[in-house]
């Protein structure tokens, strides 16, 4: 029995190549979405600078329909999808009572194939092109010209990120069934660790399903399958179905885990329990079955006849239900505290009023006929940026001023944190909300100009100077991040007063999580061991509670998972797989090699011993 | 500000941030000056032609009423969500040094239960509307008798309008009597498009191996906008539509010109066009009258009396047509290298590398294609 170290004794690179531990490789997703957030973006201000004035000439055509291409492929599968599993990665084990995930390995080889996968993406910009046929790969357009491999880049790109997320839902599930804590029972769980559960079905069912749809994009194109060749009898629209039956549930993916955050927040900073916390799960369950039933709403103008447009009206109508439930409850849960608006409390605040418009646009997507004058304009654009940029990113970064002192000891700005929020509060309103206007007023989407004489000038030019304004305040973030360094301050275990076990150990938490392994007495069990209420009800507090585990001498020793290089190695085999298909038939030694390279990592794998222990 | 003197504190800082905003500033004065291929105002007298919110006919006016019926709910809704969301904020604020006693409440069945009723109730209110329009708009499958029928064709990146009552065809523009129906019958050439002119109704996809049906009318002539809203590749932007709904008569009168058959000039440039035209240009366009009878490019029988060409992308000038003769890639957006029209893939018209000659002769015969 040693003395429990809060630094990992394994330094160097090779020890984050090898790691195996679920908030190093928390930390590696979250940098690497960062990384590709900033690359997402700055495609998207060039995107913005382009249509700032009518016949703009910034981008051609050609560099256009690539940066919107990846503008949204980076956003959704590079950014949204790996910064939630950056959170989920490093709290769900700690929020749950684990000292790791279920197979940590395996969790290590999902980052590696992201990495590679991101990689993979990036790189076609380079060669020749980066993919320019819409992160939707409409067929036949995304089979058209097989000639120029951009389109394969984005289909194989595609298809292994998926496996990424496919793998790590599976070890998520199995972390969530397996590894609770004593006394940590399902309805105890917090309320991200259940978002995290069910953002991992949604895509353990709903990327099988686009597995499908990019495979056979890929023969299509390669082997000359005639799946979506309609002079050949192959359906166009049957692409859309596979498509959309993962790309709804994707919205779910990419939105519920901002919600949890959001239900972790809220609550800590109004300190008050989440209002309807089992109407919130369960709406949560809601979402994520209905978010299964209602892709034909992306193809209401696609000719499916007013029968299946009406079946899918009403299930798009009422998927809102639930999600209203949610706003409600959150704001039940503000009601009546204490509000402390911290940066983390502002930015779940931002996220609830920012969705709420998001949701509300939404429903009128619904409205069939109406929808036909809106898809495929900028009224979708703006839409889905409320969802996704006022809803997910603002949760995320809510997430981030969150946890940030946990993760490193030290606080943020709260300064800096605030300016930030009102900074990107503003430019995001300012470059979105005028979208609205412009598709109403006829802007198609995916448009590289649009001429003098239709009106879009105005709120175009309004709109690139929210981008800007946007790209300011992410500057504000980076120097808040990179200020902590020095002059942040040391956050100590329970900086926020929390609720969650994250906050009853270290900042940064050891190694090995926990000293003792908590044994979990009710929902918010922290915050249970700081409070009891008074006859009103109200919240006292325990005179010396909270006070921190202290392992005794009879304590088990604790098992870690070893380093592991295995993973690495089999993930950089499917990259070489994937860059060999591109170039088939000349690739397939390419391929070749990588099948082998796949074959080692697993064997390596499979062979390694499990020796390691810590203190 | 203790805060703000952390960015803006030092010199050298500052000047960072002087640099990335000069830079802003450039990048969007390079963004404000564009070329100008096209002039709208010269053909469309209204300055938002192609907005959904100033419907034109009654299939965009019952859409437009509908809209704003769920805009009023949303509206209503959006006030009190947020009123809530702000009351609460500005309530429960905590203020400084103010540590208020909080009630630890965990739920209430009751409110659960109306906040998920009454949402329901409002969008069941909200679907009985949207399903009568809908399968009332169902009778874009469905023509009435005296509904003018027109053929659509989407390529990449033009339209191709074909009136089979009168025999002709025509590209980027269509025409349409006021008051009276139009029905669309419409497929896809290459990829999916969507044919959209906000003012007179919503959008329908245009599939490859597939037919779709649409039903226009417009209440008054004029010029309304429209453009491709699927996205189908390098140009879909340039992929514009140009319609002009005219009273009867004069539709009438346009359309029996433009089932006039073209005649072959014997003199002048216009006789050394045509000799160009026949060994060149008759591999993909088609003028009636004469031997041209490929449909892979436009109709070019009455081209001149077209005010826009290059899929209603390019105003219809002697000047625009000779620029687009010497280097048709530098006006629109195409990749003629990768036709292949073995397998019905035309991406553009190549560049002939025509001599100055040659394109003065060429417009000369084409200004004779009224």
């Amino acid at each position: 029995m040693t003395t429990p170290t809060h630094h990992n004794p394994h330094k160097g690179v090779w020890s984050w190549l090898t790691t195996t531990d679920h908030k190093r490789i928390g930390l590696l997703y979250g940098v690497s979405a960062l990384v590709f957030f900033l690359i997402g973006g700055s495609e998207a201000l060039l995107i913005r600078l382009q249509l700032a004035a009518p016949d703009g000439t910034i981008l051609s055509a050609d560099a256009y329909n690539q940066m919107f291409t990846m503008h949204a492929t980076t956003m959704v599968f590079l950014v949204i999808m790996p910064a939630a599993a950056a959170f989920t990665n490093y709290f769900l084990p700690i929020l749950i009572g684990a000292r790791d995930v279920a197979f940590p390995r395996l969790n290590a080889l999902s980052y590696w194939i992201y990495i590679f996968g991101g990689l993979f993406l990036t790189i076609s910009f380079f060669v020749g092109g980066a993919p320019d046929g819409g992160w939707f790969g409409y067929a036949p357009l995304s089979t058209q010209v097989t000639e120029i491999v951009r389109m394969d880049y984005w289909a194989l790109g595609v298809q292994i990120l998926g496996l990424a997320s496919l793998l790590s839902a599976i070890n998520f599930i199995t972390t969530i069934f397996t590894m609770r804590a004593p006394g940590m029972t399902m309805m105890r769980m917090p309320v991200f660790a259940w978002m995290a559960l069910v953002v991992a079905f949604l895509l353990l069912f709903s990327l099988p399903m686009i597995a499908v749809g990019l495979f056979e994009v890929f023969l299509d194109r390669n082997l000359g399958t005639l799946f979506f060749n309609a002079a050949a009898g192959g359906t166009p629209l049957l692409w859309q179905h596979l498509f959309w039956l993962f790309g709804h549930p994707e919205v779910y993916i990419l939105i519920l885990p901002a919600m949890g955050i959001v239900s972790e927040v809220l609550p800590v900073f109004s300190r008050k329990p989440l209002f309807g916390r089992s109407f919130v799960i369960f709406s949560g369950i809601a979402i994520g079955f209905m978010g299964f039933g209602v892709w034909a709403h992306h193809m209401f103008v696609a000719g499916l006849g007013p029968v299946a447009e009406a079946t899918f009206a009403l299930t798009t109508m009422f998927i809102a239900v639930p999600t209203g439930v949610k706003i409600f409850n959150w704001i039940g849960t503000i009601w009546g505290g204490s509000l402390r608006m911290k940066t983390p409390m502002l930015f779940s605040l931002g996220f609830i009023a920012m969705f709420v418009i998001g949701g509300l646009s939404g429903v009128t997507h619904s409205i069939v006929p109406a929808d036909t004058q809106q898809t495929d304009t900028y009224y979708i654009v703006a839409h889905i940026h409320y969802v996704l940029f006022g809803g997910a990113v603002f949760g995320l970064f809510s997430g981030i001023y969150y946890w940030w002192p946990k993760v490193t000891g030290k606080l943020l700005s709260e300064g800096l944190g605030k300016l930030h929020f009102w900074v990107m509060f503003v430019g995001f309103n300012l470059a979105f909300a005028p979208m609205h206007i412009l598709g109403l007023e006829g802007m198609p989407r995916r448009t590289y100009r649009y001429p003098k004489g239709l009106g879009f000038e105005f709120w175009n030019f309004i709109s690139t100077v929210g981008a800007m304004t946007i790209a300011v305040s992410i500057l504000v973030f980076l120097i808040n991040a990179w200020r902590t360094r020095t002059h942040g301050e040391i956050a100590g275990n329970d900086p926020w007063d929390g609720r969650t076990l994250e906050w009853t150990i270290s900042s940064p938490p050891p190694e090995h999580n926990f000293d003792v392994v908590p044994v979990v007495h009710s929902e918010d069990d922290f915050w249970h061991r700081k409070y009891t209420e008074d006859a009103d009800g109200n919240a006292v507090a325990i005179p010396g509670g909270g006070a921190p585990l202290v392992a005794g001498p009879d304590d088990p020793p604790i098992h870690l998972p070893s380093p592991s290089f295995y993973p690495l190695l089999a993930a950089f085999g499917m990259f070489l797989v994937v860059l060999g298909l591109v170039y088939v038939p000349v690739g397939l030694i390419l391929a070749g090699i990588g099948v082998v390279t796949v074959v080692w990592g697993f064997f390596g794998w499979s062979m390694e011993p499990l020796t390691r222990e810590a203190h | 500000m203790g805060e703000s003197r952390v960015i803006f504190g030092s010199r050298r800082r500052r000047r960072v941030v002087i640099v990335l905003l000069l830079i802003a500033a450039a990048l969007l004065l390079a963004a404000c000056s564009g070329g100008d291929p096209t002039n709208l105002a010269r053909v469309v007298d209204r300055a938002k032609p192609q907005s959904t919110l100033d419907p034109k006919g009654p299939n965009a006016a019952k859409i437009d009423d509908l809209y704003l019926m769920v805009i009023i709910v949303a509206a209503a809704v959006f006030v009190l969500v947020q009123g809530a969301l702000l009351v609460a904020i500005f309530k429960f604020r905590q203020r400084k040094g103010q540590e208020r006693p909080v009630r630890q409440m965990h739920g209430n069945m009751r409110l659960e239960l109306v906040w998920t009723i009454i949402p329901v109730v409002i969008l069941a209110i909200i679907a009985v509307p949207t399903l009568s329009t809908l399968f009332d708009h169902g009778d874009d499958r469905d023509p009435s008798e005296n509904a003018l029928q027109i053929e659509v064709t989407g390529h990449q990146w033009w339209w191709e309008f074909s009136y089979p009552e009168y025999g002709f065809t025509t590209a980027g523009e269509l025409h349409i009597p006021v008051d009276r129906p139009v029905y669309l019958t419409m497929t896809s050439a290459d990829v999916i498009h969507s044919f959209w002119v906000p003012p007179l109704n919503g959008k329908r996809d245009v599939v490859p191996g597939r037919i779709s049906n649409l039903l226009l009318q417009a209440d008054d002539p004029g010029v309304y906008t429209g453009q491709c809203a699927e996205f189908c590749g390098l140009a879909h932007a340039d992929m514009r539509i140009r319609l002009f709904a005219e009273t009867p008569a004069d539709f009438e009168s346009w359309a029996l010109a433009q089932a006039q058959p073209a005649v072959i000039p014997t003199t002048g440039p216009a006789a050394a066009g045509w000799e160009t035209f026949s060994t060149i240009c008759i591999a993909c366009h088609a003028v009636e009258g004469t031997n041209a009878q490929i449909r892979i490019a436009p109709d070019l029988t009455h081209l001149a009396s077209r005010t826009s060409f290059a899929g209603a992308t390019i105003d219809n000038t002697p000047e625009n047509l000779k620029a687009w003769l010497h280097d048709p890639s530098a006006l629109k957006p195409m990749r003629p290298d990768l036709n292949k029209p073995s397998q019905g893939r035309i991406m553009g018209m190549p560049n002939f590398h025509l001599t100055d000659q040659q394109i003065d002769d060429l417009i000369a015969l084409l200004e004779t294609f009224q």
